[in-house]
């Protein structure tokens, strides 16, 4: 890669298998400074794995890491300094407060107690948290123990964040809370790999790879990414989605039909040519139905294209 | 409507803990053969409201039917008439699937004349059939979710709930899933979904968004994303991004800004009163903007809208 001198993490040909499976084989990717890369797939897809070899604590069978300049296949303790890792299970004390809690995570990272101040009260503004930073860190909603698992996680001003599925079960006014702290850190030029089941979450980072058991789909920004689908996506909707769906599923040029609680969702190969072929077809049945719209792609749509066709999707 | 086509019939439901009104007048009727999303931030009312629904917790007012049976007077019936599924606690990892399939039909007292029938149809609707020995915690996500569905549903409850079923499964599975669900919903079983994934209350027919225990939209999911935003919606590409935010946050005509991947969602009252205002507004500081424009809310941006609104100024809730 052209710009490596800047890349903070470069992940070259990671691989690790478990018993029975190649958890994660042959991953390049590289996160540059000042970025908000996703690693995005479903339970499965080896997203724990590499963020363990990347924070140095899984040694990988075969392929390189750097991390903030250090070796950590070769180092693993080296990048301990410049880096954060939270794990999916982040150890807050439930029976400590915020303050408490902070003030543990900032002692083993060695930070002064001047710096500790203002860092905190600069991330816990950021979470909008201030009120709360005498509660025992037990009696806080789930977003809100992941917002202090963050606050905790980066007292130390790393470069590189590793996050492990980070708002999983956090309702999404709270996740917004969570990407605008993640926003506010890469004006330092911290660089943020941060694992997520969900495939929309993709849409809000700089640039996504994709991961499907074990290996890479994709790795490009989601516009990019949709622009790639090279399809086109329509959305219909109606009073009676199942009549709908019996339509047009077997209607010429759709590679893939969703049904929706109130429509369909389907991918075409042309929208402009089939938009007026569906509205005569379903005219015809009599099945009812609102205006059939071209949506933009979703990174799930991308996604199934991707993975079905290669095997075929109702296996 | 008569009562009978109704599956859950709520009517001014209320659920008080000391001073605190954790549901406050709920009203709801979901049809049989209905998939319902029942949507909600944390701490809005929502698991209170399942644990009244499930007879697991008892009202302080006002009243619940689930498959005709009153939740504060008959919590046991309505226990024997419903399942329930979370993907993430339902199954034992440590057992072989039809040990879990056992297992839950021994819970649900399915008669011992009716079981081998029942563990057959669990194997086929679930597609497991063959895979009986394997051992659960082994199996591939999609799978593990469709025998949690099997086995929430042996005793053939007219009503099931099912909680964030699918979060993290991929996305062929998920929609598999969601076709098995429309599948039983089209022969009459009602469905009552939570989620806090807009993804999946895209499946739901309709959908009742609570916040603060009161019912804040409800509809079809286009019907919500038509009508319920409070405003309407910009995207905004610029840069710097973070400061961006920060200078909106006091501009007059903006209600909510929020950064996606490199572009901002803003919430205004009025679109086309609005572009040329955040224009001028954002170049004055010295952020230079590319393309703005109106879209159309996603679920996400409609529930964040409502759930927030009312927050200005007021003391947030953990």
């Amino acid at each position: 890669m052209t710009d490596q001198p800047q890349s903070a993490i470069v992940a070259e040909k990671l691989t690790k298998s478990f018993p029975g499976v190649r958890a994660v084989d042959a991953l390049s990717f590289d996160v540059r400074a000042g970025e908000i890369f996703g690693l995005v797939g479903p339970d499965g897809a080896g997203k724990t794995t590499t963020l363990r070899m990347l924070a140095g604590i899984l040694p990988p069978d075969e392929g390189t890491a750097t991390v903030a300049g250090f070796d950590v296949v070769r180092d693993p303790e080296g990048a301990k300094h410049d880096l954060s890792y939270m794990p999916q299970r982040f150890g807050l004390y439930e029976d400590l407060t915020v303050d408490e809690n902070i003030r543990f995570y900032a002692d083993l990272f060695g930070v002064r107690k001047a710096e500790r101040e203002e860092r905190s009260a600069q991330l816990l503004q950021a979470a909008g948290m201030r009120e709360f930073r005498k509660r025992l860190a037990g009696k806080l909603s789930g977003g809100m123990k992941q917002k202090l698992g963050l606050v905790c996680a980066l007292i130390h001003h790393p470069k590189v964040i590793l996050l492990d599925e980070p708002t999983t079960g956090v309702d999404p006014v709270s996740r917004r809370d969570f990407w605008r702290i993640l926003y506010e850190l890469i004006s330092e030029g911290v660089a943020i790999l941060t694992s997520t089941a969900y495939l929309d979450e993709a849409e809000r980072c700089h640039r996504v790879a994709l991961l499907h058991q074990g290996k890479l789909l994709f790795c490009d920004t989601p516009a990019n990414l949709k622009a790639k689908l090279g399809k086109g996506v329509l959305s219909v909707s109606s009073p009676e989605p199942r009549r709908l769906r019996s339509q047009l599923e077997h209607a010429d040029g759709i590679s893939s039909l969703v049904l929706t609680g109130d429509g369909v969702h389907v991918v075409v190969d042309d929208a402009a040519r089939r938009i007026p072929e569906f509205e005569a077809r379903l005219k015809s049945a009599h099945v009812p139905f609102d205006v059939i719209q071209q949506v933009a792609p979703t990174i799930e749509d991308l996604f199934v294209d991707a993975v079905s066709s290669g095997a075929s999707p109702h296996a | 409507m008569p009562e009978h086509n109704n599956s859950v019939v709520v009517e001014k439901l209320v659920k008080r803990f000391g001073d605190f009104v954790a549901v406050d007048q709920l009203n709801l009727e979901i049809r049989k053969g209905e998939v319902f999303g029942f949507l909600g931030p944390n701490g809005a009312g929502k698991s209170t409201t399942i644990r009244m629904l499930c007879g697991l917790l008892t009202p302080t007012s006002g009243r619940a039917l689930v498959a005709g049976h009153d939740v504060g007077r008959e919590p046991e019936a309505v226990r024997q008439n419903i399942g329930y599924m979370s993907q993430k606690f339902s199954l034992y990892n440590d057992l072989k699937v039809i040990e879990n399939i056992r297992l839950f039909a021994g819970l649900y007292s399915v008669p011992s004349n009716m079981l081998s029938e029942r563990i057959e149809w669990a194997l086929r609707m679930a597609n497991l059939k063959g895979q009986e020995n394997l051992i659960t915690g082994t199996l591939p996500g999609g799978w593990k979710q469709r025998l949690a569905l099997g086995c929430a549903v042996l005793h053939k409850p007219p009503v099931i709930f099912l909680d964030e079923p699918t979060s993290g499964v991929d996305p062929i599975s998920r929609r598999q899933f969601w076709d098995l669900i429309h599948q039983m919903a089209e022969e009459g079983v009602t469905i009552f979904v939570t989620t806090h994934y807009m993804e999946e209350a895209e499946y739901c027919n309709r959908l009742a968004l609570i916040f603060r225990g009161k019912m804040v939209a409800l509809g079809a999911p286009s019907e919500v994303k038509r009508n319920s935003m409070k405003g309407e919606l910009l995207l905004a590409e610029c840069e710097p991004l973070g400061k961006a935010v920060e200078v909106l946050q006091s501009a007059p005509d903006v209600i909510d800004a929020a950064v996606f991947g490199n572009a901002l969602h803003l919430v205004v009252r009025d679109a086309a009163a609005a572009v040329p205002q955040v224009e001028k507004y954002l170049s004055d500081q010295g952020i230079s903007v590319g393309r703005i424009e109106k879209i159309r809310p996603s679920l996400e941006d409609v529930f964040v809208s409502l759930t927030t609104a009312r927050d200005a100024g007021e003391e947030r809730k953990a």
